[in-house]
């Protein structure tokens, strides 16, 4: 049965996106007996339909549409057009994600009081702590099947990860394991395990992989309480006369507006595009853009400290076979301001093919010390880096209204620049990264800069004073009771943790948030 | 794209044909009307839009940007060959023009006149900024590295769904760990 809604039906709740958090948002709605509209940009693609190859995936998934960068980062030289690896397509960005799911550490909730004054960072305390999302957190590993949580055994480590690991121990690291992913690691019935293919990246072709697109989406619709509207790519929300949000406007498969109606709208776009839709709904009412009376909407823009090292043995490595993030060292994790910087960062184990290796590895860099890496591919190992980086108000997505999309639109500029803390955490992780792989006999390793962004965090930010951020502790605007937000774009600030599970966690505590306001009457 | 260039030599020329039809164009190609080849005559490429000793600058450039030893210029070839256009002959013309120029300033016939690589990269260094180059470079990330018959030679497998990903098939079979 396929439920389908009236544009003009006041009473859905039109959730923008169908990524981590408006997937899993949309499909707990439903579950609850509220009616769902999800509308998504990109289109609908099965697990037999994704492609092992790195380049003709990119097009496949890859949200390509035009924006602009600026800043000092390293992307806006390298990637000038593409400051985001992120996806368009039901699923969203969890379609590409790797499953990594580690719940953030106690004091990362805390970041303003953990780490004092930071010059230039616009740091603040998360309303919410460790304690509160603890069975939210448990529920999202429930649903997304995380290894090494419940009784839920952990993957086997494949070749990438046995010499990450031996370097690991040698230099006596102590949490080195194959990690918290979000990959079936056994036979229950309830999907096929990883059959160790590699591809992460490009979709799992078995739906090993917990992605909303085959474990959210359709159970949704299956309940008779949602409709997915695919290629319904959203130019800007409506309010009414009362600053409520009304309806949602958008561009449909056939390119001709739409507005549907709504009792209230969830918005996950992305902490890119989010942040946009908001910007471009400005109103007579709201001149700078929906929900933005503190002016915080767009800034504070995170994307991680990243960074990877490869290197070369004198022997074949084969990285690529296998779970493409296969192994975590937490040991890194942890606050300890005397290795010169706040805050800490994960090492987990990463591969990349040989056409993306050749894209990535030092990007613009050629000649023979570029080639002879490339010459030692099947002897390489790899790992990237990813901690908590600063937020700063100057880093922010605005709209560029010199350059328009393809519905006339301003598209966004993402400005960047490294905090000093950033710069020095990732220097850190360079040294750690290429000891490890020395302390199990590299011939060379490789201090490779960061990829366009694949955590894109903060620029519609959880904050316990209106002042201070967009949203509430429930993702709720502090401007618009009716208007909530369901991405990583609330992020108060970015932890070391990979963003997806904290993103679900968030999502499962709002729809329960968001259901009992509506049987309150409160929405 | 290696396999139409093949084609082109089977069906166009035999090797002899190749071969006494075709003056020398640096060390490894050969140049005739209308098209370039490997000096072996393992490779012939035809052209349309671009003189034929140009096609040939371009592919010891696309080598001298990206040397693999161990992989065969047809692979090179393959890599430029869409620059063989109506769009873009004129601006690489221009463009093999000026890499020509720098090379005569530097004393040399021309760019596949130069000896050693070494010479060569100091040409390619000094218009490393220049929109040419950076065509090139740029194309060549994807037109040389994603051509699949490539893979194999750096070892690289490309898709695992086909044989049942590596769960049996050696994804820990590393043994010096």
């Amino acid at each position: 049965m396929t439920t389908t809604f009236d544009l003009n039906d006041d009473s859905v709740v039109v959730v923008i996106g169908t990524g981590a958090g408006g997937g899993t948002l949309a499909n707990e709605l439903a579950q609850k007996g509220i009616k769902v509209v999800s509308l998504e940009a990109g289109q609908w693609h099965e697990p037999q339909d994704f492609v092992q190859d790195e380049w003709a995936s990119f097009g496949q998934l890859a949200w390509l549409d035009g924006r602009t960068t600026s800043g000092d980062w390293r992307v806006s030289d390298d990637f000038s057009g593409l400051p985001a690896w992120i996806v368009k397509s039901v699923g969203g960005s969890a379609v590409h994600w790797a499953g990594a799911s580690l719940r953030f550490q106690d004091h990362e909730w805390k970041a303003k009081t953990s780490y004092g004054n930071v010059p230039g960072a616009s740091l603040l305390d998360w309303p919410i702590d460790a304690a509160e999302m603890d069975p939210w957190y448990t529920k999202a590993e429930d649903k997304l099947h995380v290894t090494r949580t419940g009784d839920r055994p952990g993957l086997p480590g494949n070749n990438n990860f046995k010499v990450f690991e031996a370097g690991a121990k040698a230099l006596g690291y102590e949490n080195v394991n194959t990690g918290r992913m979000a990959i079936r690691s056994s036979d229950t019935g309830d999907g096929t395990p990883c059959q160790q293919m590699g591809f992460c990246f490009q979709g799992c072709k078995v739906a090993a992989k917990w992605s909303p697109s085959y474990d959210e989406i359709p159970a949704a619709l299956d309940t008779g309480n949602a409709e997915l509207r695919t290629q319904a790519h959203v130019l800007r929300i409506e309010h009414d006369d009362q600053g409520r949000v009304s309806g949602v406007v958008y561009s449909d498969a056939e390119g001709n507006e739409q507005l549907q109606k709504a009792r209230v709208v969830a918005l996950a776009g992305n902490s890119i595009e989010s942040p946009r839709i908001l910007l471009n709904s400005a109103s007579n009412m709201f001149p700078d853009g929906l929900a933005n009376s503190s002016g915080q909407v767009g800034r504070n823009y995170m994307r991680h400290m990243t960074g990877s090292v490869y290197a070369v043995f004198d022997q074949p490595v084969k990285m690529w076979r296998g779970t493409t993030m296969a192994g975590i060292i937490t040991d890194e994790a942890r606050h300890d301001p005397s290795r010169g910087f706040v805050g800490g960062y994960e090492m987990e184990t990463l591969s990349l093919g040989l056409p993306f290796m050749a894209a990535f590895l030092d990007p613009g860099g050629w000649g023979r010390e570029f080639t002879s890496a490339l010459d030692g591919y099947e002897n390489m190992a790899g790992m990237w880096l990813v901690g908590e980086d600063m937020p700063q108000e100057t880093n922010r997505v605005s709209l560029n209204t010199d350059v328009q999309d393809q519905y006339g639109l301003p598209v966004p500029n993402v400005h960047f620049d490294d905090h000093p803390n950033d710069i020095a955490m990732r220097n850190h992780a360079y040294e750690r990264g290429q000891a490890i792989y020395d302390a199990v006999g590299a011939t060379r390793t490789f201090p490779t800069p960061p990829y366009p962004s694949t955590h894109n965090l903060g620029t519609n930010r959880m904050s316990e004073n209106a002042r201070d951020g967009v949203v509430n502790r429930w993702g709720q605007s502090h401007d618009i009771p009716n208007l909530f937000v369901s991405d990583g774009s609330q992020f108060t600030t970015g932890a070391a943790e990979n963003p997806t599970l904290t993103i679900v966690a968030l999502a499962i505590r709002q729809a329960d948030h968001i259901a009992s306001e509506m049987s309150a009457g409160n929405l | 794209m290696t396999a139409t260039l093949k084609k082109t030599t089977q069906r166009g020329l035999t090797r002899r044909q190749l071969l006494t039809r075709a003056v020398a164009a640096g060390a490894s190609f050969v140049v005739g009307t209308g098209f370039v080849a490997g000096r072996d005559a393992a490779w012939a490429m035809e052209v349309q839009h671009l003189q034929p000793e140009s096609m040939a600058t371009l592919v010891q450039m696309a080598r001298d940007i990206y040397p693999h030893d161990h992989v065969g210029d047809k692979f090179y070839a393959a890599a430029v060959k869409g620059y063989d256009s109506d769009d873009d002959s004129d601006a690489i013309e221009a463009g093999i023009a000026d890499l020509n120029a720098a090379a005569r300033n530097a004393g040399y016939d021309s760019y596949l006149d130069i000896g050693w690589e070494r010479d060569r990269v100091d040409i390619l260094r000094g218009m490393e900024s220049s929109p040419f180059f950076q065509q090139i470079r740029g194309g060549l990330v994807t037109g040389l590295y994603n051509q699949k018959d490539l893979w194999p030679l750096f070892g690289y497998e490309g898709e695992s769904f086909s044989k049942g990903g590596y769960l049996n098939n050696g994804f820990d079979d590393i043994t010096w760990v």
